[in-house]
């Protein structure tokens, strides 16, 4: 293990509250594998180790089910993730010309990373905001309604290291590692920022409200 | 006419929505707590709730496969792994009312029995989990979840899980092969989860509307829950409008509106556009075309026109669209999330992305599209679970409606569109 000490302590103590949680160990398999990745930015050979010494497991078990998920990165991820969405629908809406023009402009291609280690892409399957087409993410954070500018613009932001905040999420951006971190289930606080909804997921309501329409009046009322 | 019926929408435009004071005391699971849990179900049952995932099983059936005093542990599991192309409703709901989902947890899990229950959310929505992470954690402060809940006696553990980027682990059985901690595959059923679920123990697998749904069933009463929707579809579900239309989002309306209705509300098509095929309930729901604009959204209605109601995730597209293109793409789709368990899905998706990336060049034959069928027909029925299914759906409903298309592609050698003016940007143009 290459972990220092102090590295080793902090992911024990983080992974065995995470073990905790569960009624059989072996359910913390993916947050701990989130958890190494918030560590290295990717699962590493000595995270995945970590895994399967915290769960008894073999090397080979833990491999086996990391290589099946696609979101714990074989190597290192960019500080900012980018992924932009080109499934069906965001491909016609323009997702597909926003992958062209932004792997050309960024010079990097599928699942690679620039050389300064800021920014990876991604080709994304559906993300479930078809209604804010075409869709972006970064750090799996919501970019809503892009186009090929808004989405160059976008990460030669986060490359000259502006800040930006995602369309519906908080109020800054967090790294990727951050973001690993949340996803092993261990809290960042922000859960409280940014808006409750926005755009698209209101117009039903605001339409509703606007005609005086509502649900029947139940017993609760 | 029928008029949008906003209960679990209601309140996503509260700025503290997502939170305890904004969402409100839990009565409706303090007095469930209070009742039999054999009489939640009933009232469930009552109420005719169907899972709002997909499938359609009426949940108080489901919840009612739960063996009682067998000795084991029961366990509820939140299917929240929403990924199915054009389906965007769980995500928004979860960001802004992740209460009703936990209230709605608490009831589903006290009435199975269960002492123990998980919220499965995908992974790649960090906002969102937050927002459930916070509500579990602000339940857990109040009392509502943890030891001695309302003061009944009754324990529940309650676990956001975070997966990891797998299409296939919204499958009810793979879901539980990953929360177990290996790859998402999907099982042979039977036995099914409520007889052999989570760790071989009685499970019920629930998607997050349905679950947020209890809430207010069990608050206003079944009746008031069946008042709505047609006979056999009952209620309300949210509908995402996605596409070509002009007000793209979440309508939440009784099962049975029409997409007509619908698109008056939402604006139409885009200005200057027409409509030319649309998904009823996402990509494994068989294509509808301009026909079926007052076919009813309910499961008999989009049953009996050959396509499923699905997740109600209605994604729209007008005359600018190419339908082999979009065909493709989702094609591509299920041939990499395809688990790779079965070999026809694993090998037919695969064989399909091929033949149509040469379809959609125009270097492809009348022949392909045998070809292309044989190979659905070849998938669909022969695999573990519904994904390869799904997969056949846009082949087959594209060929039916658009098989003119497909030829003109090769008839041309290229395809007849031009992807600009599909784009958002390519309209103003």
């Amino acid at each position: 293990m290459t972990y220092s000490p102090e590295v080793r302590e902090r992911l024990e103590r983080d992974a065995k509250e995470i073990i905790g949680r569960y009624p059989r160990s072996r359910s913390a398999l993916l947050p701990l594998l989130h958890l190494v990745q918030s560590e290295d930015g990717y699962v590493s050979d000595d995270g995945q180790e970590f895994c399967a010494e915290m769960l008894g497991l073999t090397k080979a078990e833990v491999v086996g089910v990391s290589t099946f998920y696609t979101m714990y990165k074989r190597k290192p991820a960019g500080e900012f993730h980018v992924g932009v969405c080109i499934n069906a629908l965001c491909a016609v809406m323009g997702g597909d010309q926003i992958w062209d023009e932004l792997t050309e402009h960024v010079g990097i291609g599928n699942g690679e990373t620039t050389a300064d280690g800021k920014v990876s892409l991604e080709r994304l399957e559906c993300n479930a905001a078809c209604d804010f087409a075409p869709v972006m993410v970064v750090n799996w954070e919501f970019f809503d309604n892009q186009d090929p500018e808004s989405a160059k613009r976008l990460v030669d932001d986060l490359r000259a290291g502006k800040e930006v905040a995602p369309t519906r999420g908080p109020s800054r951006l967090c790294s990727f590692k951050d973001a690993s971190r949340v996803l092993a289930g261990l809290s960042d606080g922000q859960a409280g920022e940014g808006p409750s909804a926005a755009g698209p997921s209101l117009e039903g309501l605001k339409i509703a409200k606007a005609n005086g329409w509502t649900a029947p009046k139940g017993a609760s009322e | 006419m029928t008029t949008l019926t906003p209960v679990l929408t209601a309140n996503w435009d509260q700025a503290d929505s997502f939170t305890l004071s904004g969402y409100g005391e839990y009565s409706a699971a303090k007095k469930a707590l209070g009742m039999e849990p054999d009489a939640i179900i009933k009232a469930v049952k009552d109420s005719g709730l169907r899972g709002r995932g997909g499938a359609g099983f009426p949940t108080g059936m489901k919840w009612g496969f739960i063996p009682q005093g067998d000795g084991k542990p029961h366990y509820l599991v939140v299917n929240a792994d929403e990924s199915e192309p054009g389906t965007c409703k769980d995500i928004p709901l979860m960001m802004a009312n992740p209460h009703s989902l936990v209230e709605g947890a608490i009831i589903t899990a006290y009435a199975i029995r269960a002492n123990h229950a998980f919220i499965y959310v995908r992974g790649e929505v960090l906002h969102v989990i937050r927002r459930v992470q916070a509500a579990v954690r602000e339940a857990y402060e109040k009392g509502y979840l943890g030891t001695n809940i309302f003061g009944s006696g009754y324990d529940l553990e309650l676990v956001v899980h975070s997966g990891a980027g797998a299409y296939i682990c919204g499958e009810e059985t793979a879901l539980l092969d990953s929360l177990e901690g290996y790859r998402g595959q999907p099982r042979l059923k039977p036995p099914f989860p409520a007889v052999a679920g989570l760790y071989a123990s009685p499970t019920v697998v629930n998607n997050v509307e349905s679950i947020a749904s209890v809430p207010s069933i069990i608050g206003n009463g079944a009746d008031w829950f069946a008042a709505m929707g047609t006979e056999k579809s009952k209620g309300f579900g949210i509908f995402s409008l996605s596409g070509h239309v002009t007000r793209p989002g979440q309508y939440e309306a009784p099962l049975g509106i029409t997409l007509r209705e619908l698109l008056d509300m939402a604006g139409g098509i885009r200005a200057g556009h027409r409509l030319k095929f649309w998904t009823p309930g996402g990509s494994s729901t068989p294509i509808f075309t301009d026909e079926h604009l007052d076919v009813p959204l309910d499961f008999e209605s989009v049953g009996a026109k050959g396509s499923m109601l699905g997740t109600r995730a209605l994604q729209i597209f007008d005359e600018t669209t190419c339908v082999v293109r979009t065909v493709l793409r989702w094609t591509e789709f299920y041939a990499h999330e395809s688990c790779g368990k079965c070999t026809p899905c694993r090998e037919g998706t695969y064989w399909l992305k091929q033949v149509l990336k040469r379809l959609e060049k125009g270097q492809g034959t009348e022949d392909d599209l045998s070809t292309i069928t044989d190979i659905a027909d070849n998938i669909l029925g022969r695999s573990f679970c519904a994904f390869g299914d799904g997969a056949t759906s846009p082949i087959h409903s594209s060929v039916k409606y658009f098989r003119d298309e497909y030829l003109k592609h090769f008839e041309i050698g290229g395809c007849p569109f031009d992807r600009a003016a599909s784009t958002v940007w390519g309209a103003s143009a």
